[in-house]
C-alpha cells in the first residue's frame, strides 16, 4: 500500500519533468538535426545528406564567421575571468562584513538590467556625439568627434561587460566558502604570495571558475545584441547568420546547419573545460 | 617598514581597481539613465534643461513612453508572457525539486544533468530549435487533417514555450536548494500528529519554500521580461517589449523615449529583485 502510493507518486512527479525534457528540449534539438540533413531538390521534396555541412565548409564567410565568434567567445571569456576575479576575490575576502552584501547587490542589479538597456547605454558612451567622444573633445585630446562604436575592441568590450557578472557570482560564492586558516598557513610555511595565489587559491576556487568560464562561455558564443548593436551591420556573428537564414532568407535546412554547429562547438568546448578541470556539470553549474 | 609600505600602496591599488570596476559596471547604465530626462530631441550632449516630457508629454515630436502605443503594447505582451511562464515554471521547478530531492529512481544522476543542460545551450538555439519543431507538427497535423493549429505557429505561445524550456531550470535549482535545507522530522511529526499527507504539504513542507518559491517566480519573471535571444526566434505579431525596442534602435537610431523605457525598466526589475532579496533573507 505504501509502496504503491509512493509508486503513484513518483510517476507523478515523473511526468512533468519527462515532458519537459522530451517536448522542449530533446525533441527539438532532435528536429533540427533531423532538417539540417535534409536537402531540398524541388518544392516539397527533399533528399537527405551532408549536403548542407558541405555547403558550409564551401563557403569561407559562413566558417570564417565560426571560427571569429569562437575566438572572440574565448578571449571575452578569459578576459572576463582576469577581469571579474580580482572583484569575486574583493567581495569574498577582503571587504568587511556589511559593505560585502552592498557590493554584491550593486553587482547584481545590472544583472536585471536587460542586455538591450545595457548595450543601449554603451551607444549614447561611445558613439560620434557621445559622451565619451564628447569629454575627449572637451579635455583637448583629440580635434574632432571620434567614431568608437563598430569596432572589435568596442565589441569585446561591451561583451565582457555583458558576461562579467556571471563570472563573478559563481566565483563569489565559492571563494566565500575558503578558509583563512588556508592561506595563513600557506604564508607560516613561507608561500610568497604568488606561490599561495597558485597553489591554494586557484585550485580552491576551481569549481567557481569552471561554472563562471562555462556560463560566460555559452552566453558569449550565444549573444546576439550586444555584436550587432555595437559592432554594427558587419559585425559577423554566428548567430546573426542563423538569424538570417532562418528569418530573412526562409532558408530552414541552412539554418539549422549552423545551429548543431554552434551548438556542436559550445559543447565540444563545454566538454572540454570540465574534461580539462576534472568537474562536472552537476557540480559547477548546478550549484548557484 | 619597508614591507609594510608596499603592502599599503598594493591595498590602495587594489581598492582603486574595484572603484574603477564598479565604475565601469555603472557607467552605460547612468549614460542610459540620465538622458531619459534631458529636453532635447537626441540622448546627447549638450544639456539642454530637466523634463519628464519622454516619460508623460503626449504630443509628437516628444511623445513620451506612457503615450506610446506600440511601446506600452510590448509592455503588456511582455508583462503577460513573463506571469504565465514564471508560475508555470515555478509549478514545473516545485516537482522537479520534489522528483530529484525525495524520489530515488535508475538513471538519476544522468536526469539531473539532463535537468541542468538547457542553461549550457544558446538561447537563439533552444528559439529556432522549438520553432522548428513546433512547425513540423504544426505541418503534419495540416497535411493529415487540414486544421492550422495557430498556437504552434511563432507568438506568445510559442514564446511561453521556448522560455519555459530553460526557466523550468532555474526554477527547479533555486527550490531544490531549499527543499535541500528542510528537516524532513517536522513532516513525519506532522504525520505522527494525525495529518493527512495533502495537509502536510499545504500547512507545513509549501509554507517552509514560500520564500524559494517567490524568488524563483521573481527571477523567471525578470529573466522572461529581458529575453531576447530565444524571444527573437520565436516571435509572431505580438512583439514583447525588449522586441519592439530593439525594433526602434534598428529602424528609427536612438531617441530619448528608449532612455526613458531604460529607466522605467531599471527602477522596475531593481526594484522586484531588491524584493526577492529582502524576503529571502528575512525568511533565513
Amino acid at each position: 500500500m505504501r509502496s504503491d502510493a509512493g509508486k503513484l507518486s513518483l510517476i507523478l512527479l515523473m511526468a512533468p519533468f519527462a515532458l519537459w525534457i522530451l517536448l522542449l528540449i530533446v525533441l527539438p534539438q532532435l528536429g533540427i538535426g533531423y532538417v539540417s540533413l535534409r536537402e531540398k531538390v524541388g518544392p516539397g521534396q527533399f533528399t537527405f545528406g551532408f549536403g548542407n555541412y558541405l555547403d558550409f565548409l564551401g563557403e569561407p564567410i559562413y566558417w570564417n564567421t565560426l571560427l571569429r565568434t569562437a575566438w572572440m567567445s574565448i578571449l571575452v571569456t578569459i578576459l572576463a575571468l582576469l577581469v571579474g576575479f580580482p572583484v569575486a576575490y574583493y567581495i569574498a575576502k577582503m571587504a568587511r562584513q556589511r559593505s560585502r552584501a552592498a557590493l554584491f547587490l550593486l553587482c547584481l542589479i545590472p544583472l536585471w538590467v536587460s542586455d538591450l538597456v545595457r548595450a543601449f547605454g554603451w551607444i549614447v558612451l561611445l558613439r560620434e556625439t557621445g559622451l565619451v567622444s564628447g569629454a575627449l573633445q572637451w579635455a583637448g585630446l583629440i580635434s574632432g568627434p571620434v567614431e568608437l562604436l563598430y569596432n572589435d575592441v568596442t565589441v569585446v568590450i561591451g561583451l565582457v561587460y555583458t558576461v562579467v557578472l556571471f563570472m563573478i557570482v559563481p566565483l563569489v560564492s565559492t571563494l566565500d566558502g575558503m578558509d583563512d586558516a588556508l592561506l595563513e598557513a600557506g604564508y607560516n610555511l613561507g608561500g610568497s604570495r604568488l606561490t599561495v595565489f597558485r597553489r591554494i587559491i586557484v585550485p580552491y576556487a576551481m569549481p567557481g571558475i569552471v561554472a563562471g568560464c562555462i556560463i560566460t562561455f555559452m552566453l558569449t558564443a550565444g549573444s546576439y545584441l550586444t555584436p550587432i548593436l555595437l559592432g554594427g551591420k558587419n559585425s559577423s556573428w554566428f548567430t546573426e547568420q542563423i538569424y538570417n537564414q532562418f528569418i530573412t532568407r526562409y532558408n530552414w535546412e541552412a539554418g539549422a546547419t549552423f545551429g548543431v554547429l554552434l551548438l556542436g562547438f559550445t559543447s565540444l568546448v563545454i566538454w572540454l573545460g570540465l574534461k580539462l578541470t576534472g568537474q562536472s556539470l552537476a557540480t559547477t553549474v548546478a550549484k548557484d | 617598514m619597508a614591507q609594510a609600505n608596499q603592502s599599503r600602496f598594493l591595498t590602495v591599488v587594489y581598492r582603486s581597481y574595484v572603484t574603477i570596476f564598479f565604475l565601469y559596471l555603472v557607467a552605460p547604465l547612468l549614460a542610459a539613465g540620465v538622458f531619459a530626462f534631458n529636453d532635447s530631441l537626441f540622448p546627447a550632449l549638450p544639456w539642454q534643461g530637466f523634463t519628464l516630457d519622454w516619460f508623460f508629454n503626449d504630443t509628437e515630436p516628444k511623445l513620451g513612453m506612457f503615450h506610446d502605443e506600440r511601446l506600452l503594447r510590448g509592455l503588456k505582451n511582455s508583462v503577460y508572457i513573463g506571469v504565465i511562464v514564471s508560475a508555470l515554471a515555478v509549478i514545473a521547478g516545485t516537482c522537479n525539486a520534489f522528483l530529484f530531492e525525495r524520489k530515488q529512481f535508475p538513471f538519476k544522476n544522468a536526469l539531473y544533468i539532463l535537468m541542468v543542460v538547457p542553461l549550457v545551450i544558446p538561447g537563439v538555439i533552444l528559439g529556432i530549435s522549438i520553432l522548428v519543431f513546433a512547425s513540423m507538427i504544426a505541418n503534419g497535423i495540416d497535411a493529415a487533417t487540414g486544421v492550422n493549429v495557430k498556437w504552434l505557429r511563432p507568438g506568445i505561445p510559442l514564446i511561453v514555450l521556448g522560455q519555459f524550456s530553460f526557466l523550468t531550470t532555474i526554477t527547479s535549482l533555486v527550490i531544490a536548494a531549499r527543499l535541500q535545507k528542510f528537516d524532513i522530522a517536522l513532516e513525519e511529526a506532522a504525520l505522527n500528529l494525525g495529518a493527512s499527507r495533502s495537509r502536510v504539504l499545504m500547512t507545513v513542507t509549501l509554507p517552509f519554500l514560500f520564500p524559494a518559491l517567490f524568488s524563483a517566480f521573481v527571477v523567471s519573471f525578470l529573466v522572461s521580461f529581458e529575453n531576447f535571444n530565444t524571444t527573437l526566434m520565436l516571435v509572431g505579431s505580438d512583439a514583447p517589449l525588449t522586441i519592439t525596442m530593439y525594433d526602434r534602435v534598428v529602424k528609427v537610431g536612438s531617441t530619448p523615449v528608449l532612455n526613458a523605457v531604460s529607466v522605467f525598466l531599471m527602477i522596475a526589475s531593481g526594484s522586484l529583485a531588491l524584493l526577492s532579496v529582502l524576503i529571502q533573507r528575512n525568511k533565513d
